[in-house]
This record gives structure tokens, sequence and C-alpha cells, in this order.
């Protein structure tokens, strides 16, 4: 018999095992793609309509190559939690809904690896 | 709607059995929480678009002019201009819904005004943005 207390044994976790770590990590990654958004949005505007060699010398530049990295790897971590909640919500079969989580994790990974892939190519 | 089948033999009024979102009047809140999820799952697929633009740029000068040439066209314009209205949407509403979880803005009046705020400040974003890049730019966007 296990000497811990059953508060011991849930604090913090509950249920399912992970406590509030998926409900925290999406209001974390929210709150930090505020700024990354924006900038984003600045930063594309900025690159609308201009050849290739200068999209490049653009993302080339530390700053701007770490903060498009932390803006791709912000949006998947927020993309993949929300849509396990949407998959989580509507798909009840669990045959179908783990083969849908796997589908959309192996989704995010992909372009996670494509995105980041080509910023460090460019960036060095 | 689902009727409970004794409910004209025992004579009794008909209830609805399992409400889902057919049976509630529509509500600001109630769709501007479903457009976030849709303006979500969208920009999950947009993410393809983003991957697309950053790997074209890093494959070299005619790799990036296809996926420009592709960009101009009615569809590349329609496909970018959803992902903008998406991104505006779902940054306005996420801003809201952080603002709830702090405990700010919750009354069914202060939450209905700015969820329909939010969606003509989206579309006023995203036109806006367009606007400007038409105009600023004398060019299609991308």
């Amino acid at each position: 018999m296990s000497t811990r207390t059953p508060l011991s044994n849930v604090q913090g976790l509950g249920s399912a095992k992970s406590g509030v770590e998926h409900f925290w990590r999406q209001r974390a990654t929210a709150a930090a793609l505020i700024p990354l958004s924006l900038w984003f949005i600045f930063a594309v505007f900025h690159l609308i309509g201009q050849p290739q060699a200068t999209v490049v010398a653009f993302i080339a530049n530390p700053v701007h190559a770490i903060l498009l990295g932390l803006f791709v790897i912000a949006v998947l971590i927020h993309m993949i939690l929300g849509v396990q909640v949407v998959i989580e919500d509507y798909i009840t079969a669990e045959g179908s809904k783990l083969l849908t989580l796997l589908l959309a994790k192996a989704f995010t990974w992909l372009v996670g690896a494509a995105c980041l892939f080509a910023i460090i190519k460019i960036a060095i | 709607m689902a009727e409970s089948p004794q409910s004209h033999s025992a004579g009794r009024r008909s209830r609805p059995l399992s409400p889902f979102t057919s049976i509630y009047r529509w509500t600001p809140t109630m769709a501007a929480s479903i457009t976030h999820r849709i303006t979500g799952m969208g920009l999950f697929f947009g993410t393809i678009f983003l991957a697309w633009w950053l790997i074209a740029a890093a494959a070299g000068p005619e790799a990036y002019e296809t996926f420009a040439n592709l960009a101009v066209t009615p569809l590349g314009q329609l496909i970018l201009f959803l992902c903008a209205l998406g991104l505006i949407y779902h940054l306005l509403s996420g801003l809201r819904h952080l603002v709830w979880d702090v405990g700010h803005g919750f009354t069914p009046a202060k939450a209905n005004t700015w969820s329909v705020l939010i969606f003509l400040a989206a579309i006023l974003g995203a036109a806006g943005l367009f606007w400007l890049v038409y105009s600023q730019k004398g060019f299609m966007p991308l």
C-alpha cells in the first residue's frame, strides 16, 4: 500500500493526469502570440511584392530570424492544443479520435520542420 | 428536434431531448465562439502557405517566383485574404478570451457588445490591410 496521501496523489494533476498544463500552455502561447503576430503582420506587409533576395536578406537578419522562429513555434504549439480540443469535442469514436489526433500532430510537426528548416537555411 | 416517443400518447407537452446548437437562439457570444473555432481550424490549414512561403524563399528565386505568381491569382488572393481575416479575428477574439479569463467584461451586455465589435474590427482590419497593400505597393499582395 502506498504511503502517499490522496491529496499528494492528485496534487496539481487531477483525473486527466496533466493538471492545468493544457489550459495554461494554450493561454501562455496566446499571450506570446499577441506581439509575435503583430510583428509577423508588419513583416509580411513589408515583404509583399519584394524579390526573393530582399525576403532572404530580411529573414537572415538575426533578430528577424529569431522572431520568425519563435512565431512559428508559438503558432504550432497553440494550434495543436486548440485542434486537439476540437477533435476531442466532435469525434467521439475512440479509434477515429486517436487517428485524427495523430494526423493533426503529424501535420503540425511537418509544418514546423519545414518552416524551421527554411528559416535556419536562410539565416546561417 | 428529437421528441420523446410517449410525448403525444401520454398527452404531455413535447419537450426537446438532447439540446444541441440548433435548439438555441443565436447570440453574439455564441457566434463569436463558433467563429473563433472556425478561424482557428482555418489557420491550422493556413500554415501550409506559411511553410510554402518560407520553403520557397529558402529554395531560391525561381521557387519564390512560382509562389509569388500563384499568390497573385484570384484564388491565391482569396486564400490570403481569408488567412488575414482569420488571423486578425482569432487574435482579437483570443484577446477577448484572455480578458474574460482574468474576470473582466463577462456581463452579458459587455460580452455581446465586444463580440459584435470584434467581428466588425476584424473585417475592417483585413479589408484595411489589403487596401493598404493595393494602394501603397500599387500592386497585388505577394
